[in-house]
């Protein structure tokens, strides 16, 4: 699972690079991520931007993801493709997210 | 948009799944050995052979994901003994596209194909991370049929086609 991970002030950004985040990488996503998100304490913002896939699978690893980060640290959500902003709106999920449209300006990467 | 809670205006079979019309004709079939990555594989090509077939846009992504759903059931549940084979069909109807699953795993355990709703948003802690597969199925397909004939699941569905995107 190809994930770029970066801090900008507390914040920690994942970027997904891989299109899918299916059945057969939901397991490895939330490992992943879990791993990035141990070196830091902050909010984590995932950008899935380039993902055009997610089935229910991966819903539930974005959803275990939030959980494990606990509540003092909000996971949001950026850059969702229209696949996969109807899984999130077919399930309600939408409601539970905090959803950008893109990585917020002010936070992309400079340089 | 949700058709499948709408119910449906066109032609139900109960007992045989979609029913074939004058112009149905087959745009894709595949046989293959349930798995994750099978899944994939088999949901690139569906979706490179239904392009070529017309069908683009919002339509290809619901049925891609339609498809993904029922096949990671079958991987999960059906065959959560091991490995066993998949024939998946897609005809083009009119305005539909109507989908066959075979499967010679273990039964639905109701005897029928699930019909759950949502799970509850709960407090974080208890939020679920699965039970989502059947409501996105139901939510995007009518006609939906389940038998069990023998030791063989067949699931059929109709995606309605709309057009767009």
């Amino acid at each position: 699972m190809d994930i770029t991970a970066r801090k900008q002030g507390p914040i920690l950004i994942a970027t997904v690079n891989d299109t899918r985040i299916d059945a057969a990488v939901a397991i490895e996503f939330k490992e992943t991520i879990r791993a990035e998100a141990e070196a830091t304490e902050g909010p984590v913002i995932l950008d899935l931007s380039n993902v055009t896939f997610l089935d229910s699978s991966g819903l539930g690893a974005v959803v275990a993801v939030m959980k494990l980060l606990g509540s003092s640290r909000p996971l949001e959500l950026a850059g969702l493709t229209d696949p996969v902003a109807k899984v999130f709106r077919l399930t309600r999920m939408d409601s539970i997210f905090t959803i950008h449209p893109s990585v917020p300006s002010d936070l992309r990467a400079t340089g | 948009m949700t058709p499948g809670r709408q119910g449906s205006n066109s032609t139900i079979s109960t007992t045989s799944g979609p029913a074939l019309r004058g112009r149905a004709r087959d745009v894709f079939a595949r046989h293959f050995t349930a798995g994750d990555m099978a899944t994939r594989g088999v949901l690139q090509d569906l979706v490179s052979g239904l392009s070529n077939a017309g069908i683009c846009g919002d339509d290809l992504a619901t049925v891609e994901l339609i498809l993904a759903e029922v096949l990671n059931n079958v991987t999960e549940h059906a065959y959560a003994d091991g490995p066993g084979p998949v024939e998946l069909s897609v005809q083009m109807q009119r305005r539909a596209l109507a989908c066959q699953i075979v499967d010679r795993g273990r039964p639905m355990p109701s005897g029928d194909a699930p019909d759950p709703p949502l799970p509850p948003i709960e407090p974080m802690v208890n939020m679920p991370e699965g039970g989502f597969g059947w409501h996105i199925i139901r939510c995007l397909t009518t006609d939906l049929t389940y038998q069990r004939v023998g030791k063989r699941n067949t699931l059929s569905m109709r995606v309605p086609l709309t057009g767009s995107g």
